[in-house]
């Protein structure tokens, strides 16, 4: 009896993950994949080690360190960008490789065993607790309000961001506030999926949903289906195979994709044929 | 500056130490159409940018009339290079973006704003488009979105960079023709490098370099221009019939 509760509890945990982890990684996703930002969002991520090494040294949660150092990092990237001060690219190559660098100096000074580095890294269940996945179904209802609110005014800024700037004092803001939030969507994602694979879980799920569509709020609303189909297939195969849950599902949204786009790819042949 | 819609009075704007405009003094009337020319780099686009509140100028005024601009403000059709093309955006919610300068912040449009849409769609000739994504278009297809955009909120003033670079070529006459209609409800401010094509739709000229000459005739000789330091080739249109430039 106890082995089933313990399993019932475990597929709850692992459906509710998925489920609100596919909703903020295709709301995020789909963002920051039209605006072509995949690159700053990996240096994001990485950057984030920096505050998972720092929360471990002073004993704080990980997780609070990670999300305000990717936060403070998205708006420092962001904020250079926007004065054009400094090649974007080239700062994010730093960043990247320098929060790592924070993170494995301040987690080898920690005294003593840190048991929980692999999961940060790769991600795991196992670790996942039912606090994180309260946190991941606060953002979700915070991102599902702000982008249904303000869905053109996103929309439109990042489609000509000039062309906004001639109608609205807000176009700053809104970047800052969304990639703020992206950083939050990362960061609290990393533990489903790990700092090395989680900009993955953003990214595939909009490239599935725009072999069908080339609407953004379909591509939107189709990336979080991928999403979920991929997560919670991924989440039970790790289970059930006892391999680690972040690859597996990586492993799976890979797969999708490929078989997707194979089929897109004889039919729109077979349409060329027919013509 | 009763029907005038804006006035600038030595206004002078620099990016870092580049002085790109200078002293610059100009008034844009009701139902005005000035076609801008001038060299590369001598500060057309800069021109737009500032009325358009794009760049800050560091020294005179601009002063807009309210009460004539209304709500909608300023239309603007940019060089077509300023968005990205490839972003999964329709048509139509491109042409409604021009209607963001009436909205606030939270989105929604209403029938009205989209049944709108569609006729302004429909006048440029491509109704058939107005669901696709804008990366299935052609330049001279995407400028017709872009010229959607900057009308449907039925300005007062119209803003044109460089229109001319996209249009295809059985859409110039069109295009023109647009404009001709568009002039009698707004004012139109036109940058263009081709002044040939541009004096037979213009009603006044302004030639930038980095300085401000007001010619308030569409015809100019290379004479004029070359004493207004406006030093740009005229392209002759041999026998075509809607050119006024002198002979020169």
């Amino acid at each position: 009896m106890e082995g089933s509760i313990f399993q019932y509890e475990f597929i709850v945990k692992g459906l509710l993950g998925a489920l609100f982890a596919s909703i903020t990684a295709g709301l995020a996703g789909t963002y920051i994949v039209s605006k072509r930002m995949v690159f700053l969002s990996g240096g994001i991520t990485h950057a984030s080690f920096g505050g998972i090494g720092i929360g471990y040294f002073a004993g704080i949660n990980p997780v609070v360190g990670a999300a305000i150092f990717s936060i403070l990092s998205a708006l420092g990237i962001e904020y250079l960008s926007v004065r054009q001060k400094i090649r974007e690219d080239s700062a994010i190559g730093m960043l990247w490789a320098f929060g790592m660098a924070i993170g494995i100096i301040f987690i080898y000074l920690t005294p003593g065993y840190t048991p929980n580095l692999m999961s940060y890294l790769f991600g795991s269940i196992l670790t996942v607790t039912f606090g994180d996945i309260i946190a991941l179904g606060i953002l979700s209802v915070v991102l599902i309000v702000y982008f249904t609110l303000f869905y053109r005014t996103i929309l439109y800024i990042s489609f000509d961001e000039q062309f906004a700037r001639t109608y609205s004092p807000f176009v700053n803001l809104f970047k800052y506030l969304t990639t703020s939030l992206i950083a939050l969507t990362i960061v609290l994602n990393i533990r489903m999926a790990g700092v090395v694979l989680v900009i993955s879980l953003l990214t595939i799920p909009p490239n599935i949903a725009m072999i069908f569509t080339k609407v953004y709020s379909r591509i939107v609303l189709l990336s979080i289906a991928a999403a979920f189909l991929g997560t919670a297939a991924g989440y039970l195969i790790s289970y059930f195979a006892g391999i680690p849950v972040g690859a597996t599902i990586i492993f799976t949204l890979v797969i999708i994709w490929s078989v997707v786009k194979g089929i897109d790819h004889i039919f729109s042949k077979v349409k060329v044929r027919h013509r | 500056m009763s029907d005038c819609l804006l006035e600038m009075f030595s206004l002078s704007v620099a990016y870092g130490d580049n002085i790109a405009l200078h002293d610059v003094d100009l008034k844009i009337c009701n139902n005005d159409f000035i076609g801008v020319i001038g060299p590369n780099g001598g500060g057309k686009t800069t021109l737009l940018k500032v009325i358009l509140g794009l760049v800050k100028p560091f020294k005179g005024e601009l002063i807009f009339n309210q009460q004539l601009l209304g709500k909608t403000k300023i239309g603007y059709l940019p060089q077509i290079s300023t968005g990205d093309n490839n972003f999964p955006v329709t048509v139509k919610d491109v042409v409604l973006s021009g209607l963001m300068m009436q909205k606030g912040v939270i989105s929604g449009m209403s029938f009205q704003d989209k049944k709108r849409a569609t006729q302004v769609i429909e006048e440029l000739g491509i109704s058939e488009l107005s669901d696709s994504p804008l990366s299935e278009l052609s330049g001279g297809q995407l400028q017709r979105v872009f010229l959607g955009r900057a009308v449907i909120g039925d300005p007062k003033l119209l803003l044109l960079d460089e229109p001319g670079n996209f249009v295809d070529a059985n859409f110039e006459n069109d295009f023109y023709e647009k404009l001709k209609g568009l002039n009698r409800r707004m004012a139109i401010m036109m940058v263009s490098h081709d002044v040939g094509t541009i004096s037979a739709h213009i009603k006044s000229f302004a030639c930038v370099n980095r300085h401000l000459h007001y010619h308030p005739s569409s015809e100019i000789t290379n004479e004029e221009l070359t004493s207004y330091g406006c030093p740009i080739q005229l392209i002759t249109h041999g026998e075509v019939p809607h050119t006024v430039l002198k002979k020169h």
